[in-house]
């Protein structure tokens, strides 16, 4: 057995209330590592010979929460969850901090693989190897700070009533949805923390067709055994004493974008991407910090970087709103691209989006899309079921939100995600919307923009992604650069928080996995097999789409239309991306990781690969 | 750190903790070789998301565990003032987690006796990450006369206090 793993998945048929303990074979752990490599693999190998068949939020879809080797290791804890995609329909690796995994792994498992739908409301408790289906009705409706409440307390009960000479019991780590997952929303996150969230992809709907209202787990073991522990150690200080350095990261978190990425880099939405540049400085970090910000330091299982920050706002209206920082996706999305600027309204609408377990990002993106809509007439007041959805109305905009979760009215529509909603209302109103659609592949692209080229994300960045919008999955050339999403699949598939390894050089990742493992990894290894194979698997996926939408590179191989509109303002005003040369990268990129002209992988690198079975599946997309 | 003279204590300011949970990495390592959460003597507590607070032995003056212990379990030591653990004694009886005011002793995970904090022979590991991310919830003093039990207090009503401080009259809907 591999050092480093847990060695046994738990196995769940919510139908028939099975239970059951699963291995992997030590070269498929070899190979996809666990998070969102491993997701590839498994999702493949069970749903892949009829992918375009699965309806993502029907009871055939496999949602997992899969951690990796070094979860609990690397500093800052991590979950993957994934499962086929409400969004995209490929496969989306979406991580969520938290104790959540470091729980799992103490409970002796690497991961829980969920199939099937329960008969009603459940969640499931997991206390090392006691596992057990538990009625949930009592939580279905429930918002995420009373989820929380309610399934913390009731399993510390439990545990004090069936170990009572334990001494007090710590909370157990709680994944959960909010009415929006319920309600199969498709932007809808899986939680933790009341705040935290794993939202690429929507499987908070996954979670919600299924019925499972949350997974709460205590494990009393540890960590599992490693390779080199003095290793471990000495390499878990290297990766702090970088974050120690790191101050603006530790004071302001990623907050500290919320001025930057608009004033200076210029990449930020604004009004739906009508403008990427702002000025505010009511919107700086600095105006959030002491006006709103409680708790300036919050961490994750072993993080030294705490990005997070605890926000309640203290006066007005908005008073007693609560959120975790807000981040600087939260920021944006909830902020200027909805055309907000103070901290009050942005903290009480990443409250409310956390409450109905919305994720911020894509619930942002289809709310400013409406916005646009409605400013251009085509969406009228009527539409909208009477709300004035004027720019930097947070109660408009909160009561959108609410709608959305409940899928109520107009909600109904936008709970689809802004590509489908596109869809809809192009088909309905006969006038081209998806111009102001920014997303790719179904999924709403994360707040960085590529038209000043300041920021981080460049010409294909979206483009090629196999997780379409994720602005933490972004990819490019080279590939074994820092802009491929080559090197983001190791952070998923080892399942730990890349803000922790930004700083840290690539050796030391790599390092560190065989300190825990044992197994050497080199660069060439990871870069020209290991982390293409799994890309391929997702790409693969994501172009087999079905069964309500499906993905053709010639057409959606593509930046969202805006990013051709020149600029309008600030100090990269009438910059835009260059189609000819998006192009052109496109196809260099296509060349770099073995994709046809049109987009499709090859044979040639499939079988190289050893993915015979996907070669043959995607035969007929040639 | 060296200087401090011995017994020491723990000061303790639980307001700034972080939830990293460095201090029970650090303390697992030390006294179990592995990264063991539920193994560690101190353990960071979150029963409300964001009142994070590390609850570990506050050597009450009077040692209630010492002397509720029935089998002579624990003792003190002489040196830095820490309760210490018989293992091979120990019954996991639970005595001394009843007599302690911040109900803080809690089992080993897997072997059959009680966890309590030992002050790493005067050289305490949860206090050295801990400042070395500059929390600095956890700091080693000499030890005085002090009414150090007024630190023992259980999860429930430090969490109360901690969400009081922070979400105010909007506590009592989370606790």
């Amino acid at each position: 057995m591999i050092l480093g793993y847990a060695g046994r998945f738990l196995e769940v048929d919510l139908l028939t209330e099975k239970i059951k303990e699963v291995k992997f074979d030590d070269e498929i752990l070899e190979d996809y590592i666990g998070g969102r490599g491993l997701a590839a693999k498994i999702l493949w190998d069970r749903l892949g010979r009829k992918w375009e068949e699965i309806d993502p939020l029907e009871p055939e879809n496999v949602l997992l929460f899969l951690t990796g080797p070094l979860t609990g290791y690397f500093p800052g804890g991590r979950i993957c969850v994934s499962g086929k995609s409400p969004q995209s329909n490929g496969m989306v690796g979406s991580t969520v901090g938290g104790e959540f995994g470091v729980e799992l792994r103490c409970a002796g498992y690497d991961g829980i693989i969920v199939t099937g739908e329960a008969e009603k409301p459940v969640y499931l408790s997991v206390k090392d190897s006691d596992i057990e289906i538990r009625d949930a009705s009592h939580v279905w409706g429930r918002d995420a700070k009373q989820t929380v409440k309610i399934l913390n307390n009731e399993c510390r009960e439990l545990l004090k009533k069936r170990f009572s000479l334990y001494g007090e019991w710590k909370e157990p780590s709680i994944l959960y949805v909010g009415p929006a997952g319920e309600n199969k929303v498709r932007t809808a996150v899986v939680a933790a923390k009341w705040a935290h969230a794993a939202g690429y992809g929507g499987y908070g709907a996954v979670m919600g067709s299924k019925k499972l209202k949350a997974v709460a787990v205590k494990g009393t073991g540890p960590l599992p055994p490693v390779a080199n522990i003095k290793e471990v150690k000495k390499l878990i200080r290297v990766v702090d004493d970088d974050a120690y350095e790191n101050e603006l990261w530790r004071r302001w978190g990623t907050g500290s974008g919320g001025y930057e990425v608009g004033a200076k880099t210029s990449s930020e939405p604004v009004r739906n991407w009508q403008d990427e540049w702002h000025d505010e400085r009511s919107f700086g970090v600095d105006q959030f910090e002491n006006r709103v910000w409680i708790k300036q330091f919050w961490s994750d299982f072993g993080c030294p970087t705490c990005c997070l920050k605890i926000a309640m706002v203290k006066t007005g209206k908005f008073k007693g709103a609560i959120t975790d920082n807000p981040d600087y996706e939260m920021q944006a999305y909830l902020g200027p691209n909805l055309g907000i600027f103070t901290p009050e309204e942005n903290v009480f609408l990443s409250s409310l989006i956390d409450d109905l377990g919305l994720c911020g990002i894509q619930t942002g993106n289809v709310m400013g899309f409406a916005a646009e809509l409605f400013q251009r007439g085509i969406l009228t007041k009527k539409d909208v079921d009477g709300i004035e959805l004027k720019w930097g109305d947070a109660e408009a905009f909160a009561a959108l939100a609410r709608k959305i979760a409940f899928k109520e009215g107009i909600g109904d529509l936008l709970a689809e995600g802004v590509y489908r909603v596109a869809l809809k209302i192009q088909e309905q109103k006969k006038v081209n919307v998806l111009k102001y659609a920014v997303q790719s592949k179904g999924i709403g692209i994360g707040a960085h923009g590529i038209r000043s080229e300041k920021d981080y994300p460049e010409k294909i960045s979206y483009v090629c992604s196999v997780q379409g919008g994720d602005h933490t999955s972004t990819t490019g050339l080279p590939l074994d650069g820092s802009g491929s999403e080559l090197g983001e699949i190791f952070n998923d598939s080892g399942v730990y928080c890349n803000f922790n390894s930004f700083g840290v050089p690539r050796k030391v990742k790599f390092d560190f996995y065989k300190a825990v493992t044992g197994i050497e990894l080199t660069s060439e290894d990871w870069y020209t097999s290991k982390a293409l194979k799994i890309l391929q698997l997702q790409r693969a996926m994501l172009l087999l789409g079905g069964p309500d939408l499906k993905w053709n590179p010639k057409i959606h191989d593509a930046n969202p239309p805006r990013f051709y509109e020149p600029l309008p303002s600030g100090p990269y005003k009438g910059k835009t991306a260059d189609k000819a040369k998006v192009e052109e990268e496109k196809e260099r990129y296509y060349e770099a990781v073995g994709w046809d002209e049109n987009g499709i992988p090859q044979s040639e690198i499939l079988r190289k690969l050893g993915l015979r079975d996907v070669d043959k599946k995607l035969e007929k997309l040639r | 750190m060296t200087t401090k003279k011995e017994p020491i204590w723990i000061a303790r300011d639980l307001s700034k903790c972080s939830g990293c949970r460095k201090c029970e990495i650090a303390c697992s390592l030390f006294h179990e070789k592995r990264i063991w959460p539920e193994a560690s003597r101190i353990r960071v507590f979150m029963l409300v998301p964001g009142t994070d607070f590390p609850h570990f032995c506050a050597q009450c003056e009077n040692y209630p565990c010492v002397k509720a212990c029935p089998v002579k379990a624990l003792s003190i030591s002489k040196k830095t003032g820490a309760v210490l653990v018989k293992a091979n004694l120990c019954t996991a009886c639970g005595k001394c987690i009843d007599a302690c005011p911040g109900r803080i002793p809690h089992m080993h995970p897997t072997k059959k006796h009680i966890l309590i904090c030992d002050l790493c022979h005067g050289k305490p590991q949860c206090v050295k990450v801990c400042q070395e991310g500059e929390w600095n919830v956890l700091k080693r003093i000499s030890r005085g006369n002090r009414p150090y039990e007024l630190y023992a207090r259980t999860p429930r009503e430090i969490t109360r206090d901690l969400a009081f401080k922070m979400y105010g009259e909007k506590a009592e809907e989370f606790l």
